[in-house]
């Protein structure tokens, strides 16, 4: 397969951004981002989803009436009754390509096409053959996966099933019933005011000297560091892997999607994208550390 | 009516599991001595002729063992997670505790009449993860992730038919297990992969302006001044700024202990306890497990429970109910 024929997906937005905001980012994705599937739908707090739902059927048909594919992703942390049902109702609309972040959500869509997300630990062969079995049509692999994992992952892996790998953004390193952001502002979740939307890049959490660490974001607790898998792109294609994954972050999207194609496409080099990336986000630091099988917070150059 | 609840209690050595029998113990879990565990500290665990000799011991004294192969096997290298599978059942232990889902499928294909438990490095938290272990797998037991309150417990126990262990004391995992990359993102070495957080081999202590900080990789965890105890750098224990406020924001260092709730949890439907800990010694271990042997038959018969007794055993002398309490969220 030719560079020319990877293709693109964009990750769900994590961050709690007002309806309006979250609307006409997906708009401008879709009229504008040179992405091929587009994935959309609350992945962090259950809470947070009533808000979107007056917007998101506009959002789907934008994004499909711009040629996108639309992927549904669900929840990535189950607990409540309501919670469940929300995933539950979802896989009950056979329409559209469901996302599957929790075993719930595999267990719900066994027997028909979807897609595995990121959240869903495929560490190995036996387990990506599993829920093949079970009707995974393309796999997310997991961000920590390091680059000879990846390579064993995709070396006989059934032709029907795309392997797909994340290469731009905050890192979801973890997941919690609790909300830091709320008891960050000494709220229960229960009672949280939505505080985390106040911070549409996540809240940024710093060591006692003054390090940038992590980043949080209700529930989730995220990478400070930005992954870019730029100088990889090459490698990952020759392991077999055709599809990367860009996680929104609170900036121009539209350019980042550019960036990645035009790199793709061989119209750009590597190094020119993580120019343009540092241009674009001066204060934020890359990392690439997990792929390379060491700390996961390190951005190695090429050839170190 | 209160079913008694069981007591699966840490045997991190050989010696910590004939503590635990003694105690009072119903069950020991364990893991072989390498990767395929998610407690792989260095001196930790068993090796093939110790499990075996530790299986007869327990055997002997009516107590159940467990095995813990808890991790993710790594891609292109299955062959040690298969091998502990294949050795749990040629050596005879009563179950093993499993998380992969290729390696479960490996144990039920393999070795059908080995009994399999989900580990809480699985993470099913809700009814239709459980039910898709069961079903695909036929899991007899499921340990609950510590994200879940005592009312979701209840209600999730109403529509399942397997049994669930959820944990008692010890140390807590504030993110949902199985699915936090914290520590390997700062040392490179990972829970779901080699078994261990925050592992001493990155742990570096020093000093700054009178102040010792703690690290963990390049990181400072913490930063004691000199009339404070210098804690170890689990990394979600920490203290860190946000927002220009310094605390600890995940996770205050301390233990879970569920001892003045035991009649709650079996009401709840609960079959067993969790005693967290095989990195501990056997004077710890034969301590917790006492109290809760004690604890455990008093509530049984609808006797009161003792239940500060444990406390100059937790971390940082502070205990919590963790998420089985609505308001640790």
């Amino acid at each position: 397969m030719s560079a020319a024929n990877c293709k693109l997906s964009l990750g769900p937005v994590m961050f709690n951004w007002s309806p309006e905001k979250w609307r006409d980012f997906y708009f401008r994705i879709a009229d504008e981002a040179a992405v091929d599937s587009v994935c959309v739908g609350e992945v962090v707090c259950s809470k947070r989803q009533p808000f979107f739902d007056p917007v998101i059927g506009d959002v789907i048909e934008r994004l499909q009436r711009s040629g996108k594919e639309v992927v549904l992703s669900t929840l990535a942390l189950i607990m409540s009754q309501r919670e469940s049902n929300m995933v539950r109702d979802l896989a009950a609309d056979g329409g559209y390509l469901i996302e599957a972040n929790d075993i719930s959500a595999v267990s719900l869509l066994s027997g028909r096409d979807h897609v595995i997300g990121p959240f869903v630990n495929v560490y190995n062969e036996g387990t990506r053959d599993f829920l093949i079995g079970r009707g995974a049509r393309r796999i997310c692999l997991p961000f920590e996966l390091p680059a000879d994992s990846i390579a064993a992952i995709a070396n006989g892996c059934d032709q029907q099933t795309e392997l797909e790998v994340q290469v731009f953004g905050r890192l979801p390193l973890a997941i919690s019933a609790r909300c830091y952001h709320a008891r960050s502002y000494e709220l229960s979740k229960d009672s949280c005011q939505f505080v985390c939307a106040e911070d549409p890049d996540g809240m940024a959490v710093d060591t006692l000297d003054g390090t940038p660490f992590l980043n949080v974001n209700g529930t989730q607790t995220l990478s400070r560091s930005c992954r870019v898998l730029g100088g990889e792109l090459t490698d990952l294609q020759n392991m077999g892997i055709h599809r990367f994954r860009l996680s929104p972050m609170d900036t121009d999207m539209v350019a980042i999607t550019r960036g990645f194609r035009n790199v793709l496409d061989g119209e750009d080099d590597p190094e020119a994208l993580r120019r343009d990336l540092h241009e674009l986000m001066p204060a934020i630091s890359f990392s690439n550390g997990f792929f390379h099988g060491v700390e996961g917070s390190v951005y190695r150059e090429r050839g170190e | 009516m209160n079913r008694k609840l069981e007591l699966v209690c840490p045997a991190g050595n050989p010696a910590a599991l004939r503590a635990a029998v003694e105690a009072g113990a119903d069950t020991v879990y364990l893991g072989f001595r390498d990767e395929t565990n998610a407690r792989n500290f260095p001196g930790l665990n068993f090796s093939r002729p110790e499990l075996r000799h530790g299986v007869g011991y327990a055997h002997d004294n009516n107590v159940k063992v467990l095995l813990a192969i808890n991790t993710y096997p790594t891609a292109g290298h299955q062959s040690p997670w298969r091998q502990a599978v294949d050795d749990a059942a040629e050596i005879g232990v009563d179950a093993v505790i499993l998380a992969d889902i290729g390696l479960c499928d490996y144990a039920t294909r393999t070795h059908p009449g080995l009994r399999r438990h989900l580990s809480v490095q699985a993470s099913a938290s809700n009814v239709e993860s459980i039910r898709f272990y069961v079903e695909a797998f036929d899991v007899k037991r499921v340990v609950l992730p510590r994200v879940l309150t005592l009312p979701e417990i209840t209600a999730l126990n109403a529509k399942i038919d397997v049994e669930t262990e959820v944990f008692a004391f010890g140390g807590l995992c504030v993110m949902a297990e199985g699915r936090c990359s914290l520590s390997s993102y700062v040392t490179g070495i990972s829970p779901n992969k080699e078994g261990v957080c925050s592992p001493a081999s990155h742990v570096r202590y020093e000093d700054q302006d009178g102040r010792l900080l703690s690290k963990l990789g390049e990181f400072t965890i913490n930063a004691f001044s000199d009339n404070e105890p210098a804690g170890y750098p689990t990394l979600c224990k920490g203290r860190f700024k946000a927002d220009g406020t310094t605390s600890y924001l995940f996770e205050e260092p301390t233990s879970l202990n569920v001892l003045d709730m035991l009649p709650e949890l079996a009401e709840a439907g609960v079959s067993a306890l969790k005693i967290e800990g095989r990195q501990r010694g056997k004077a710890y271990v034969s301590q917790v497990v006492a109290a809760f042997r004690k604890a455990v038959d008093a509530a049984s018969q609808g006797q009161p429970v003792e239940s500060a007794v444990l406390m100059d055993l937790s971390e940082g002398g502070r205990e919590t109910a963790g998420a089985y309490d609505k308001e640790w969220r």
